[in-house]
């Protein structure tokens, strides 16, 4: 009972911090990425301001448990793959051209209009498409 | 400007504790794309009661505040259904091939140090700004 009303409460904290913090408008997220124009930092300060709670979180996981029960995430890994390289071009590039990426994609589904909505589903089309290309990749990799 | 900025600071202090508190309570990390994708690919179906839910407070605490405080939340997503497509498509495939996107690789993974977020954080920001400069400034396209 415990685990989906903590799952519940961090997407509503989630989106909350997303609203608050401007990130659902695209025009932000695109300022950011507008590096050459007229740049918008605010979402470093965001990112900044994220990244406090969570390292501070990352140290209490030491010597514990989670509440629910289970273990904590392996220990983070240095393995660069082909996978993580293309990935993170390509998500790039849709990020820019919507200015858009998947929490705040969801986070302004209720106020974003039809375009959220094609957003949305496309994104959820590609995810669909994932798995067969990390198929295809991971066999070429075994190939060569 | 230094307003949007506090709003900014403040409203990522939210994030990082919603994803602390995920953490620590379920012993997850919080990523959006792996959170939906698991439940598009049926990868996470072990865990969908979760991913529905937190889900659902995603969309429904910005919906809530929006009602509660008459705030009307602006975004102004591209009206061309091929920017979208597109665009949405890329996001999709992009941050399941990588295994995580803005919250998993940047929040979750810089917070702990990780060599895969910090990596992946570099490219898809570098390949958003490279796109950002190609598509408004060369072509002229967004």
């Amino acid at each position: 009972m415990l685990r989906p009303l903590l799952s519940l409460l961090s997407g509503g904290l989630f989106g909350a911090g997303l609203l608050l913090s401007g990130m659902t408008d695209t025009t932000r997220v695109q300022g950011w990425l507008d590096l050459f124009g007229a740049w918008d930092p605010t979402l470093a300060f965001v990112m900044g301001g994220a990244l406090v709670p969570m390292a501070v979180a990352w140290r209490m996981t030491r010597g514990r448990s989670p509440l629910t029960g289970g273990s904590f995430p392996a220990p983070a890994k240095a393995d660069f793959d082909r996978r993580l390289i293309l990935g993170s071009v390509l998500f790039g590039f849709g990020w820019a051209m919507a200015g858009l990426c998947p929490g705040p994609a969801m986070a302004s589904l209720s106020f974003g209009g039809w375009q959220g909505l094609v957003f949305a589903a496309a994104m959820a089309l590609g995810m669909l498409i994932a798995p067969q290309l990390r198929l295809v990749l991971d066999r070429d990799t075994a190939k060569a | 400007m230094q307003a949007e900025w506090i709003m900014g600071l403040a409203g990522g202090l939210v994030i990082g504790l919603a994803g602390a508190l995920y953490l620590l309570g379920t012993g997850r990390i919080m990523g959006a794309s792996g959170i939906i994708g698991g439940l598009v690919d049926g990868s996470g179906r072990a865990t969908a009661l979760d991913r529905v839910l937190f889900l659902t407070g995603l969309i429904g605490a910005p919906f809530l505040l929006s009602l509660t405080f008459g705030l009307t939340p602006t975004t102004h997503a591209s009206s061309a259904p091929v920017v979208l497509i597109l665009a949405g498509l890329l996001v999709g495939i992009g941050t399941r091939l990588a295994n995580g996107c803005t919250s998993g690789h940047g929040v979750c993974g810089i917070s702990r140090l990780s060599p895969r977020g910090i990596l992946a954080t570099l490219i898809y920001i570098g390949a958003g700004v490279a796109a950002m400069s190609l598509l408004r400034h060369v072509w002229g396209i967004i």
